[in-house]
């Protein structure tokens, strides 16, 4: 990747969405008003479909070049030149980039045009395409940054818009509680995200080669191998650890999850698009970005993939007892996520990439069709109170299904051509253990996702007899765009098949070159079971037909009861997967609520001590005048006024020498020339 | 254009002048002659930005006259990359502030009669280089102030207004004596800033550590550091909204921009020894103590107030980390933060126009009824806590860069901070603005014309640094990279040799 060919379109796919949203912020609520919604939509949606036009060119021009040369850079303005930090307003296309272009365009577009139809009540129609286009500008940002701080302008963008519209119904404080939940999560991982940038500027400084451009990062990260930044543990381990942290916020993994199931709080096609399908895939795209960093820190490797596993495993036994139709889907992103971070942990990046892809599919699918539901059922999000909707909801529920089959992994569907070759992946990297967490969470992948379409789709319908009455198909807006998403849930894997079916693979032959770095290839050829992977995906079916099996009986043909299973349990399990682990309380009782107290505690410091030593001063002062005033006036005044009184006694008192007598002034003056003539006699001896 | 300095600082005298003769019969006239003082002033500091030169560190436009010569003092003006961007900012803020005291309804003439005073004393301050002139600018800016706090501001205004007064008095005093002793102690007894600087390493480093703590409890009175900084708060509470933007906006820029020009051009091995504690660690601790005392604010304005202790927390650890990235920071942050703490306090103001009172918990959904006073919030809002597109962010990333050279730990809490900027902030904007629209406040109107165009040009210049720092740090840069050689050049041990 040394001399990058200078293009002057990149650009126009990243700005023409910030036109789209600076068109409606400023004029969106006049036309709305004036000329109808259709003004706000065309704008809204023909900005990112001329954008995804924009990266289609884009991609089959890059098709004509070598695969060595395709990278194309769109270098705008010098951002920032200080202390040896050289950084341009630049935007570049790689293989890996104008697939996320792709997504992000492609998938964006679809949803913007779903939008059109679920959002059409709504009376801030206008605001709510200005921020979806301001998303898609946020996001494109961050894919086509050709530094890492332009990255971290569109990883902050992102959370904006996030944070604006899952608070989007801001009437209701529930949702801008749960904005600010989402914006303050990102924030703790933003905070490693930075720290990480500013280590990684000071280790590359130190070996002269002071750059966050990612293509000279990845020149010059060998260097950094054997720079250690504390503790014996090298800048790349330090720096890739705390990027990771950044991702757990991003990307919703543990430690920082928590805020993703309230994030369902905002419309659903903003659940689709930015917490499924874009942006929350953001961590997983950065790691692959930067594998040449990553693949030099085995532990920070192993930790990336481990924390995946159990994010994965995790996340999908608390989605099994969710009764909300649209938290059970932000937990199995939350799952679907951590089998991410196992692919590109275990240095498998095309496999998670792959996975990235799939899941934009088939998630944004899923959260579109739960979207239909709820859209046809007056907001109703309960499953409990849904059921029987198959035959008044055909196209909704049939891509739901392929959009199920696809997330449980079943083949042909495009979940089980990228979902396998994770499995497969961390088993064959050497981590068994990896891969068995990652096996029981498909079974349970397959039993929430088949419990949710039968307490939806089958079955009697639970709900009112005024929502009964009012079941409705969604309008072709939003149906139309079910049935493309459906498709490419169902079609979309057939470009990396697995190696046991096809040798050769169309979607890594094309991000081979991204990934071919000295210390990736290092990383990726520790392969050691060739051969054993038809019958590790076996295995896998295996479970994921118990998983749908259990979720058969249980729900849709009642023989099993859930109640008895979890009473069966104890309990115990199932109240913890209920209440979510408690996590939630957990991060209230031991970081908000000390906080709020150490917040008052200091504003009581700030207004009682500091403050209070400041009149305390000034009081003293005050207090120190008016006692010197008092001196002054009975003291010092009080002494003159003494010398004044002495004097004038003193006058009264000799004034009765003045008696007016010549004899008795004579004898006076004599008895003093004696006196003065004894002491000079005295004197003189 | 011959004498610009000249006549940037002293154009608002003139204004004053004409106030004071204009009958009261033409009352409505007096502020659109301080917005016709203002403007031409912001024109000529457009022209000086323009014809700066940025490739010299030396000093521009200089006017240099004898004053009074027995005790060496001189008529001595003239820019450098620093301080011309604090003209600049200073220019632009008192513009805005003339219109955002419109709603000023008592006392006009001598209400615009003091802000033109002001006005030339914080612009003098910013262009004098002889340290007597720039001590008489920095008293002359104090008096003005303390008149118009304490006779337009709100209920405790005189209490607020004397203890700023006193407050900053102490500083002076200190700051005062600092610059006798620099004269008296002199090889060459001059108030020259430049020669001062030359002369820098004949002090004694004693006299050299004495000096430079004094000064910069003098200046920290105005940035405010902690522990100096509770003036503030009242007076901003105290303080009509104009008062409150340039109090924010410009005067507390005196205190850090002071430290640059006097402590660390003038005693640089001392800034080179001290830096670390009274700059790094108490920057870092205004950084952290500010954020969580506003947390617990339920004023409005307080609460901006103490978020402005924060941020200039961030300008004095960028500072001491003695780096290009820090340094240009620092001063990038002056500047942002001026824009940004303005636009803030003029959106208190808006509300407290409307509402009569500042309650953060009073308020609620005045999204619904001011959609467009909202917009401009939530983006002076997503500023303040440095979101990336918009300007402080680069000032806060630069200071860290720098900070993390030197001071890893302190910058750890210095980027950790934003974490809690984030909570008091959205914390605030969700009572304020979101939620269910109180009856009571379902006939505010929205912005008027006069409120957006005070907001709108900060806005856009909120943006525009955010995706174009080069701007500001185009001027700044070759000046302050000058200034941090020097300082790391000199070594408390070259200045023991040299005496």
């Amino acid at each position: 990747m040394n001399n990058p060919q200078t293009v002057d379109f990149i650009r126009w796919i990243v700005v023409l969405p910030l036109l789209g949203a600076a068109f409606n912020f400023l004029l969106g609520a006049t036309l709305q008003k004036k000329l109808g919604r259709f003004a706000v939509s065309i704008t809204g949606c023909g900005v990112v479909i001329a954008s995804f036009a924009l990266a289609v060119a884009a991609f089959l021009r890059m098709l004509e070049l070598v695969p060595s040369q395709r990278f194309l850079l769109d270098d705008l303005w010098r951002w920032f030149d200080i202390g040896g930090l050289r950084l341009d307003i630049a935007f570049w296309l790689d293989p890996l980039s104008i697939v996320m272009t792709l997504i992000v365009t492609g998938v964006g577009g679809l949803i913007h045009l779903y939008s059109t139809g679920y959002m059409h009540e709504d009376p801030s129609y206008w605001r709510f395409f200005a921020w979806l286009n301001l998303f898609t500008f946020a996001m494109l940002t961050l894919v086509l940054a050709d530094n890492l701080w332009l990255m971290f302008v569109g990883w902050e963008g992102v959370g904006l818009c996030s944070f604006a519209l899952i608070g989007f119904w801001y009437t209701d404080q529930v949702n801008t509680s749960a904005g600010n939940k989402a914006f303050i999560f990102n924030r703790v991982g933003d905070w490693a995200f930075v720290v990480a940038l500013y280590s990684l500027f000071s280790g590359l400084s130190k070996v002269g080669h002071p750059t966050l451009i990612i293509r000279e990062i990845a020149r010059y990260a060998p260097l950094l191998g054997t720079q250690h930044a504390y503790a014996g543990i090298s800048v790349a381990t330090f720096v890739t650890l705390l990027l990771f942290l950044g991702a757990t916020g991003k990307s919703a993994q543990i430690p920082l999850f928590a805020w993703l199931p309230d994030a369902m709080a905002g419309p659903t096609p903003v659940s689709a698009l930015i917490h499924a399908a874009t942006m929350v895939t953001a961590g997983v795209y950065m790691i692959a970005r930067l594998n040449f960093l990553f693949s030099m820190a085995p532990l920070t490797m192993l930790v990336v993939a481990t924390i995946g596993a159990v994010t994965a495993l995790f996340a999908a036994t608390i989605g099994i007892t969710q009764n909300d139709i649209k938290r059970v889907l932000a937990y199995s992103t939350i799952s679907q996520l951590g089998y991410m971070f196992v692919g590109v942990g275990v240095g498998a990046y095309t496999a998670g990439v792959f996975h990235l892809m799939t899941h934009a599919f088939f998630k944004a699918c899923l959260f579109l069709g739960s979207g239909s539901v709820i859209h046809a059922l007056g907001g109703e999000q309960d499953m409990r109170r849904m059921g029987g909707l198959w035959h008044k909801l055909p196209v909704t529920f049939w891509t739901f299904l392929v959009a199920t089959l696809a997330i449980c992994g079943i083949p042909p569907f495009a979940g089980f051509m990228s979902k396998d070759e994770i499995i497969w992946s961390a088993f064959d990297t050497g981590h068994p253990w990896i891969w068995s967490l990652l096996w029981i969470a498909a079974g349970l992948t397959a039993f929430y996702m088949f419990r949710q379409v039968y307490m939806t789709f089958f079955g009697e319908f639970r709900g009112t007899d005024e929502q009964a009455h009012h079941l409705h198909e969604a309008p072709p807006s939003m149906s139309a765009v079910l049935v493309v998403l459906g498709l490419l849930s169902f079609a979309g894997g057939a470009v990396m098949l697995p190696r046991f079916i096809a040798t050769f693979s169309p979607f890594e032959v094309f991000l081979a070159p991204v990934f071919d770095s000295p210390q990736t290839l290092a990383v990726t050829a520790q392969t050691h079971h060739q051969g054993l992977e038809g019958y590790f995906a076996a295995l896998s079916l295996l479970l994921v037909a118990a998983g749908w099996l259990l979720a058969d009986l249980t729900y849709r043909r009642k023989i099993l009861s859930a109640d008895r299973m979890s009473r069966f349990l104890a309990g115990v399990p199932y109240t913890l997967s209920f209440h979510k682990y408690y996590v939630d309380e957990l991060y209230d009782y031991a970081v908000v609520r000390p906080y709020m107290m150490a917040t008052r505690a200091a504003g009581w410091f700030d207004l009682h001590i500091i403050d209070g030593l400041v009149n305390l001063a000034a009081a003293t002062t005050v207090l120190g005048s008016w006692l010197s005033g008092l001196f002054d006036n009975y003291v010092v005044d009080g002494l003159v006024n003494l010398a004044a009184d002495a004097t004038l006694a003193a006058g009264g008192r000799l004034r009765r020498l003045q008696t007016g007598s010549i004899n008795g002034y004579l004898y006076g003056l004599l008895a003093a020339v004696m006196v003065i003539l004894l002491v000079r006699a005295v004197l003189h001896t | 254009m011959n004498h610009p300095l000249t006549l940037i600082t002293f154009i608002p005298l003139i204004g004053m002048a004409l106030i004071l003769v204009c009958p009261p019969a033409f009352k409505a006239g007096y502020k659109w002659i301080a917005a016709a003082t203002t403007l031409p002033q912001l024109i000529i500091a457009g022209w000086l930005v323009h014809n700066f030169s940025t490739n010299t560190a030396g000093i521009q436009f200089v006017e240099r006259y004898p004053w009074i010569r027995a005790y060496h003092i001189f008529y001595f003006m003239g820019v450098d990359g620093i301080s011309i961007s604090m003209v600049l900012l200073t220019a632009i803020i008192c513009f805005i502030s003339v219109f955002a005291s419109f709603s000023i309804e008592h006392g006009e003439k001598g209400y615009y009669a003091l802000l033109m005073l002001l006005d030339t004393g914080m612009m003098g301050v910013f262009v004098a280089l002889d340290f007597f002139l720039f001590y008489i600018f920095w008293e002359v800016m104090l008096l003005p102030m303390y008149f118009l706090i304490g006779i337009w501001g709100g209920p405790r205004r005189e209490y607020a207004a004397i203890k700023f007064f006193l407050y900053t008095l102490l500083g002076s005093v200190l700051i005062l004596l600092v610059m006798l002793g620099l004269y008296y102690y002199g090889v060459t007894p001059t108030f020259d800033m430049t020669q001062l600087a030359a002369q820098s390493s004949s002090y004694s480093m004693t006299f050299q550590r004495i000096c430079w703590v004094a000064l910069f409890i003098g200046f920290a009175i105005k940035i405010p550091a902690f522990p100096f900084h509770t003036w503030l708060p009242d007076a901003h509470v105290e303080a009509p909204t104009a008062i409150s933007v340039i109090l924010a906006g410009v005067l507390l820029k005196m205190g850090t921009y002071g430290i640059l020009r006097v402590n660390y051009a003038i005693l640089p091995a001392a800034s080179h020894e001290l830096a670390w504690f009274f700059l790094g660690v108490i920057g870092t601790v205004n950084i952290v103590y500010g954020a969580m005392v506003a947390m617990a604010q339920t004023d409005y304005k307080k609460l901006v107030a103490y978020s402005s202790i924060s941020h200039m927390g961030y300008v004095m650890l960028g500072m001491a980390s003695f780096t290009a990235a820090g340094i240009n920071g620092a001063v990038l942050q002056m500047f942002n933060h001026g824009t940004i703490t303005a636009m803030l306090f003029i959106l208190v103001g808006v509300i407290y126009d409307r509402a009569h009172h500042r309650e953060i918990n009073g308020f609620g959904g005045l999204a619904q009824q001011m959609p467009l006073y909202t917009g401009i919030t939530g983006l002076a809002f997503f500023a303040a806590l440095g979101l990336p597109g918009l300007s402080a962010f680069i000032s806060e990333v630069l200071v860290l860069i720098g900070a993390w050279q030197r001071h890893p730990v302190m910058t750890v809490f210095g980027a950790g901070t934003a974490i809690l900027t984030a909570a008091y902030l959205l914390w605030c904007f969700q009572r304020i603005y979101l939620g269910r629209l109180d009856e009571k406040y379902a006939s505010l109107p929205d912005l008027s014309l006069r409120e957006g165009f005070t907001l709108v040009p900060l806005a856009v210049i909120v943006i525009v640094l955010g995706w174009y720092p080069h701007a500001i740090l185009g001027l700044l840069q070759t000046s302050l990279n000058h200034l941090n050689r020097v300082v790391l050049a000199a070594t408390p041990a070259q200045a023991v040799a040299l005496h």
